[in-house]
């Protein structure tokens, strides 16, 4: 079988898929909810309900009105207890609908609550994107970008070829993975699905090969489904960058600035094409998904179903407790994951994993000097050359850290990872990124 | 739950340090030396020893007492200088001259710049090209190695001496050039890390090998060396040697493998990386057939060197996206 890879750079992190084989478990819903109204990328959504309300599992708790926005729906029964910030991933206090859950659950009229799985998918382009934005779909890989806007394509671009991105790149990271082992008939009826909503027919399934059983059991069932294809990828970071991936399946390379429209193509998570079939065809909003809770020390490294909202501290403890050595607990993966400084904050729609690190991996080795090896510059996947972005934004030179293009990283993290000298590479360009960013912004108004 | 560490991604680090790097680079190195010292006894030993000891010291001293900063010994780079400005002395020199050579490597090439990462110029070559205008006589009197199939452990004497075959070359002698075979193996007069360039070879693949070095400079480096004697060689067999030849004698294979490669004074881009190769080719083989000197790597190298800051502004790596393209 043919595998495909992206050309420039990359790099080969232990993958350490400790919970590869461990089935999806439910986590039982906490006494207390923590539901942020910014789970997505875009403007937070606006709240509909006051304190002392009381709700069904389900039901519509904040509305997405901007063009770019979600809803937000109760992860849970119960009464709205307060409104009130409290921190979240970032550590920052933002405005939460705190529900104080019921024994009981109800669930909202309309959701279909079994596990039958419906294949026939009646609906027009229209309803689906319809649909999906009701139910709060956004991408579930990290970027949390609303799905529906996704599917709605500006007048004048043509899209052929949907990605499903199976690849999961980030070591430790599993719950794709299990997604893709345990769901895949589910999960491919959410493909045909976004077919619909997007108007083609064909997809593609991109998977790294570190996960041969679900290449196998994904090619088998998809054989039942007309225009969906699996692609097996090299094992090789950031295969699942979105340029990347298309890269490697489509051979299309999106140009600086542009959209994977602008190559005809659209990509969409694994969990997500699940997410979709419980929208579409179960009427089921976005209140729940997998989670890895893994680490080297952790008791039980497991894959969670999780409500969102419940404290990382919950995930935590059904995987063990957290280790006594532990230094550093991260949202997402070791490459592109956030450090937490809270075990209190909630898991959100974008929450793939809980990655539990001991203190001696939780440090930075020692800076030295550049020594000027190219090794960044040879990893990077986007042919940029770190050493360089990161002295211009140490010295504020941000006209020339334009020019050489400090908008294109895709902050992979690849350059970091590899300097022998130790260099804070990324930290560096990201105040680059965030500078030049205002910069262009404010040419542009 | 303040004792969480919070730092930016990614929360991974590869384990390869600059030591490590530095430290498969004197594994490399090892074939060569042993080579030179199955030739040149021990003579070859105790140049590398003093080269080696007074670059650790140097470099020791100055961080200490003149920057007064953490000390940078460490990290192995001064141990690869002193190696390498070593394999580009002849066997017999004097102990004195070799500590100036080193002083000069790491003082004035390394230290005076800002240490590892900093300098402009290879520090080794720096020091034997300091060595060479100063002390012509001492830096050009090679010893003879005689391969009798033992280790002569008494070393060479020092009385006998005699021309390199570049050297025989620039005198035009044409008929006294060694064999094939024993300019491979080394059998011929040179300094000591230039005359194997079997061993060299070996070096040279395990460093390919730890990617502590890539194929880029190398190849065009010897590319440009093959093409360049290659036409004089076609236009006048009689006067100009063949490319073969060129490319094991003298100080090519240490130059192309360990010295051009230097990633500190060496392009960062890949496409730079070949565009300075074959500079350095050109302007070896250049200064080898119509210099003043019988030698031109260490020249070449320099002048190369030079230039990288510019290749660097103007041969920037193959950008994502560039090409756009849509099959
Ligand atoms: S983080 Fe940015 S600069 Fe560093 S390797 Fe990734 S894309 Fe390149
Ligand atoms: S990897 Fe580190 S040491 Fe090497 S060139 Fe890049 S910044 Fe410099």
């Amino acid at each position: 079988m043919k595998t495909f890879t992206f050309t420039l750079g990359g790099i080969h992190p232990e993958e350490n898929k400790i919970s590869e084989h461990s089935p999806v478990e439910r986590l039982e819903i906490p006494g207390q909810l923590f539901v942020p109204i910014t789970q997505h990328l875009g403007a937070p959504a606006k709240v509909l309900v006051n304190k002392g309300d009381q709700v069904k599992t389900g039901q519509l708790i904040a509305r997405g009105e901007a063009f770019i926005s979600a809803n937000i729906h109760a992860p849970g029964t119960g009464k709205v207890s307060k409104i009130d910030v409290h921190p979240d991933q970032s550590g920052y206090r933002k405005t939460m609908v705190v529900i104080d859950v019921d024994e009981t659950e109800v669930w909202e009229d309309g959701i279909d609550t079994g596990t039958s799985i419906i294949r026939s998918i009646p609906y027009a382009k229209e309803e689906i994107i319809q649909k999906i934005k009701e139910m709060g779909i956004v991408g579930l890989g990290g970027a949390t970008f609303p799905t529906h806007v996704k599917l709605m394509i500006p007048d004048g671009k043509k899209v052929e070829t949907l990605i499903i991105n199976g690849v999961e790149c980030e070591p430790y990271l599993t719950s794709d993975h299990r997604v893709m082992l345990e769901r895949a008939e589910e999960m491919l009826v959410g493909v045909q699905i976004l077919m619909k909503g997007l108007g083609v027919n064909r997809a593609v399934i991109g998977i790294e090969k570190n996960k041969p059983d679900a290449i196998a059991h994904l090619s088998t069932m998809a054989a039942g489904f007309p225009g969906i294809e699996v692609a097996p990828l090299m094992v090789k970071y950031p295969q699942g960058a979105e340029k990347q991936l298309i890269k490697s399946i489509l051979n299309r390379e999106v140009p600086s600035g542009k959209l994977p429209l602008d190559v005809g193509c659209v990509v969409s998570n694994a969990g997500t094409a699940l997410a979709v079939y419980e929208a579409v065809q179960k009427n089921k909003p976005l209140i729940e998904r997998v989670v890895t809770v893994t680490g080297k020390n952790v008791k039980h490294p497991c894959n969670l179903l999780v409500r969102v909202g419940t404290p990382i501290q919950a995930l935590i403890d059904k995987a063990g407790g957290l280790p006594e050595n532990s230094g550093k607990v991260i949202s997402g993966g070791p490459m592109m994951g956030k450090a937490l400084n809270t075990l209190e904050a909630p898991v959100t729609k974008g929450t793939s994993g809980i990655l539990v690190m001991q203190q001696g991996e939780s440090l930075r080795k020692e800076v030295q000097n550049c020594i000027r090896c190219a090794k960044c510059t040879q990893v990077c996947p986007m042919g940029l050359e770190p050493y360089l972005l990161a002295q211009e934004a140490k010295l504020e030179k941000w006209d020339m850290a334009e020019a050489d293009k400090v908008m294109d990283c895709i902050e992979c993290g690849s350059c970091l990872y590899t300097c022998p000298s130790g260099r804070p590479l990324l930290d560096y360009i990201r105040v680059g990124k965030s500078k030049v960013g205002n910069i262009i912004r404010t040419r542009k108004n | 739950m303040s004792l969480l560490t919070l730092s930016g991604s990614p929360h991974l680090q590869t384990d390869r340090s600059v030591r490590g790097i530095m430290f498969d680079v004197v594994i490399a190195l090892i074939p060569a030396l042993l080579v030179s010292m199955w030739f040149f006894g021990l003579g070859a030993l105790k140049v590398t020893l003093v080269a080696v000891i007074a670059c650790v010291f140097f470099e020791w001293l100055i961080t200490k007492y003149l920057l007064k900063a953490a000390s940078t010994v460490g990290d192995g780079s001064a141990i690869v200088t002193g190696i390498l400005l070593a394999f580009n002395l002849p066997s017999n020199l004097p102990a004195w001259i070799i500590i100036v050579g080193a002083l000069v490597s790491i003082g004035v090439a390394k230290m005076s710049f800002g240490g590892l990462g900093k300098n402009p110029f290879n520090p080794a070559l720096v020091g034997r090209v300091f060595l060479l205008i100063s002390f012509p006589v001492d830096m050009t009197s090679w010893p003879v190695p005689r391969f009798e199939g033992y280790m002569s452990l008494g070393g060479i004497t020092d009385a006998i001496t005699g021309p390199t075959p570049l050297a025989l070359l620039k005198a035009e002698k044409l008929a006294e050039l060694p064999g094939y075979v024993d300019v491979l193996l080394g059998n011929m007069g040179g300094c000591l890390g230039e005359v194997s360039a079997a061993a060299l070879l070996l070096g040279a693949l395990y460093m390919l090998y730890r990617k502590v070095i890539t194929w880029h400079i190398p190849v065009s480096y010897l590319g440009a060396v093959v093409l360049f004697s290659g036409i004089l060689w076609l236009v006048n067999p009689g006067i100009y040697v063949d490319p073969l030849f060129h490319l094991m004698t003298g100080g090519i294979m240490l130059g192309a493998f360990y010295m051009a490669t230097d990633m500190v004074t060496s392009p960062m881009s890949k496409k730079g990386m070949l565009l300075f190769g074959f500079g350095c080719g050109i302007l070896t083989i250049l200064i080898r057939v119509f210099g003043a000197y019988p030698e031109g790597v260490s020249f070449a190298i320099l002048i190369m060197n030079a230039f990288v800051p510019l290749i660097n502004k103007y041969m920037k790596p193959k950008r994502f996206g560039e090409a756009v393209q849509n099959g």
